[in-house]
This record gives structure tokens, sequence and C-alpha cells, in this order.
């Protein structure tokens, strides 16, 4: 762990500093409800696959913080970003608290504070403009015949991008400046 | 056993880059008499921007969902995140009335309707549970006894197990079965469920590499020749990564990757270059004169 990072880690942490709403924000998302479950045992933090390989992320450690009310720490924490999704804390977390889900929902309230990571961006503009996530390159259409595949469909770009206008997709990905959270 | 017809979900990674896995199971399929129906529109199964916005997420994988419904086909994908996407989100919204309303209030934008018909399989899972692994044994006309190799079923072949549901993911068997359906021989390895890290190559290359490298490491010192995948995306870390990750680290793997349905095609009698073996990254030459 970092000198920086562990010197945050013994800081006092003061109330006034907390905000309550936050773990009820987290809790009212799917995925999100047990937060308050949790009771540190940390079978999470040691089934992580990533937490082997750098002390900067530990799930633990961000369902204690949203659980505190550490929301701006919590939120424009750069380690967020490290979980594979595996879903191993999930599996093992004796009290049923979906870990994985509960950081996939501080995830999307940073999405909403305009804190995506690039390649999220492009994903997302790739369906919004073709209907997959990457942009097959004209040569793998070509080859497909090639290898007597069948082409693909002609997709229909517009059902998609009317459904992802209504949950407020493209404007979570637009290039914008950061809110104050 | 009753025709098996499926609507055949191809995802995003198979078609941009995994192609060798999309040949090889139509050929195997094909062959054991399992019919594949493309589908004739799709989107994004909706996994890879979960992350950002979960609505839109569900909205993806729910009108794959009501796309499949009209065709009334069970869906079967080879991707592992296809499968625990749609499979989750089918489930959702078949137990969540209030969930199915506010998915099907925007569908209704794109004349659709989630009614909650089908099911949701994985290409693996159809094949161990659906058709059956004795089933399959009955196709094995080159059995692979000279062939040892170790698994990496992915993460979400296993987890979470609410809804993945088929398997144990702490001490999976029914990758194994498959494999020693085809007569290879199955190598254990330590941490053999752990993830690849491909979800966060483009957050942190290091970490991502660093697991696989942990893995390759891991089977090889129990003296696995081959890693057999059932993932396009753990595929493209194994073996598309795989030199990037020798020169990271310092190490000579070599370990070749083979897709669960080139190596069932080579136990039906397929040839390797039928299949595509030849063309991913790691040659899988020195594999293949074992078998002859």
């Amino acid at each position: 762990m970092s000198t920086e990072a562990s010197t945050q880690l013994k800081e006092a942490i003061h109330s006034s500093r907390l905000d309550r709403n936050f773990p009820k924000e987290v809790m009212k998302s799917h995925g999100g409800e047990k937060l308050f479950l949790c009771y540190l045992c940390g079978s999470c933090a040691g089934g992580c696959p990533v937490g082997r390989l750098t002390t900067d992320y530990n799930p633990r450690q961000i369902v204690r913080m949203a659980a505190l009310g550490l929301k701006d720490k919590v939120l424009k924490s750069n380690t967020l970003w490290l979980c594979t999704a595996c879903f191993t804390c999930t599996d093992r977390c004796p009290q049923g608290l979906e870990v994985a889900s509960v950081i996939r929902v501080i995830r999307n309230m940073a999405a909403e504070q305009g804190i995506v990571p690039q390649v999220f961006k492009e994903l997302g503009s790739n369906i919004l403009e073709t209907g997959l996530a990457y942009k097959i390159p004209d040569l793998r259409l070509k080859k497909r015949e090639e290898q007597k595949l069948p082409a693909l469909p002609v997709f229909d770009t517009k059902a998609v991008d009317t459904l992802l206008e209504a949950t407020g997709f493209p404007k979570l990905i637009k290039e914008q400046t950061k809110k104050e959270i | 056993m009753t025709a098996l017809r499926y609507a055949f979900f191809l995802g995003c990674t198979i078609p941009y880059r995994v192609t060798s896995y999309e040949v090889s199971a139509r050929k195997v399929a094909a062959k054991l008499g399992i019919e594949l129906v493309d589908m004739k529109d799709f989107n994004c199964c909706g996994l890879p921007i979960d992350p950002v916005s979960h609505d839109s997420m569900l909205v993806l994988a729910a009108r794959n969902l009501c796309l499949a419904e009209q065709q009334n086909l069970n869906i079967t994908t080879l991707c592992t995140g296809c499968a625990i996407t749609l499979r989750k989100v089918n489930r959702m919204l078949k137990e969540n009335k209030e969930l199915r309303e506010k998915i099907n209030k925007h569908l209704k934008e794109v004349g659709l309707e989630f009614k909650g018909t089908i099911e949701v399989k994985h290409f693996a899972h159809v094949l161990a549970e659906d058709y059956g692994t004795e089933n399959i044994k009955q196709h094995v006309k080159k059995p692979l006894a000279q062939l040892h190799v170790s698994e990496h079923a992915g993460c979400h072949f296993l987890r979470p197990i609410e809804y993945a549901g088929f398997d144990h993911p702490e001490d999976p068997t029914l990758l194994k079965g498959l494999i020693e359906a085809t007569g290879a021989r199955y190598f254990d390895y330590m941490d053999k469920t752990n993830c690849c890290g491909f979800t966060v190559i483009a957050i942190d290359d290091k970490i991502s590499l660093h697991l696989t490298e942990s893995k390759l490491s891991n089977m090889q010192d129990v003296g696995a020749q081959a890693v057999v995948t059932v993932c396009p995306s753990c595929f493209l870390m194994f073996d598309v990564q795989q030199p990037r990750i020798e020169r990271a680290f310092g190490k000579t793997f070599n370990m070749p990757v083979v897709h669960y349905t080139q190596l069932l095609g080579l136990a039906m009698g397929m040839s390797a270059h039928e299949l595509e073996l030849d063309t991913h990254r790691v040659a899988a030459v020195d594999l293949l004169s074992k078998i002859g």
C-alpha cells in the first residue's frame, strides 16, 4: 500500500465528514440492500484475486466506507474500478451481502457524478453506434464469408438507442467535467 | 432424445476476434445434432456497461431475451459473460414483478414485451445437461488420452452461484466431466477458479496480466500441456496476451489454449485446421503431435 493510502487509513474519521444518506442510497439499489449486514470478517478481502496482488484494492474497505457514509472518498477512489466482477466475494460472504453488487452500485453512483473510466465510454459509444460493444472491422466481416460463417444481422441500432436514451445512458458517457460531489 | 434447438446468441467478443470458437462450436453442434438458430437481430448483452449503468444493462439484456422469446427458443451462447448476464436478467424479470413492469415500460417504446417464456444456458451447460456428457462420449472417435489439460472455466461460468447455479463455484465438476469425456487427462491446479483479469485490462493491465500469469504458472507446475476455456474473453487473456505475459514476467509458458468445442471436435475426429486451432497465437503443434 502506498504511504499516502496507509496514512489516510489511520486518519480519525470525523462525524462531520459522514454523509448519513449515502448508505441509504446504496441500499435502495438492487444488490446494495444488505450493506449494513457486513460484520467485517474479511472473507471478501481474503478471497479477492485482485486484493492478493495489490493492497490498494480491498472490497471490505469499500463496503465499510460506504456503510459509514464516506461518500466523497468512496466515489472518488481510483481503486473502485479495479474489481473484476468475478463475484468470489459475493459467493463467500457469510452474511449474504452481494459485495460485488455493492461495488457496482457505488460505481453507478460515481458515474452519475461524471466519474467514468475511458474504457466504458468507448464500449458504451460503440454500443450506441453499432449495437455491439466492439466495432467489428470490415476485414472480419469479409473473413466471415471465407469461413462460411453467417453474415451478422443488420442491427436495429435505433431500438438500442431508444432504450439507452430512456435510461439516460448517453449523457453518462459524454465527455463532461466532473461534478462536485 | 428430443430435438435440441436454441437461439444462438453470438455476443460481441466472438465476432470481434475469437471466431475460432464460433467455427468449432458450429461444427461440433452440427455433428451432434444440436441446432443453433442464428438470431435475426440482437445487441450487446449489456454486461460491459453494467459498471456504469445497471438499468442500461437491464434493458439491453431484456431486449435480447424478448427477441429470443419471439423465436420461441431458449438461448444458448458461447460467452460466459453473455450467459450469466442473460440468465440473471431473465430470472430477475421473471421473479420481480415491479422490475419487470419498469423494464417493460421501456421495451414498449421499441415494440417489445418481456414475457418470461424462455431459459438461457451456456453452450457447455447445454452439452453437459441437455445433451448429456454420456451421450457426448458416444461421439468420441479418437480419445485424446495423450493430452494433459487443465481447465479455466471463467468466473461467470460459475459465479455468482445464485444465477450461474449449475456447478459448485469452489469445486466445479461440469467442465471436468466434459473434458474427461474426450478422453483427455484432467489436471487440477491451485486456484483453479480464480479470475483471468480480463475485465480490468483497460483499467490496470499489470494486475490483469498478473492474474493470468499466476494461473498459467500454476497449470505449468502440475504438468498441464494446454488450457481449455469456454469464454472468448478468458481466451484473449490466455492466448492473445500470453506472449506479452511471458515478456513481462520473464517466463516461458508456450501453453496452447483450446476452446472446449475444439477439444471435443478433435476427439470427434475433426482436424485442427477445420477447428481453426491453427489460428491461435500460441501454436498447438507440439500438442497436436501427441495425438497424432
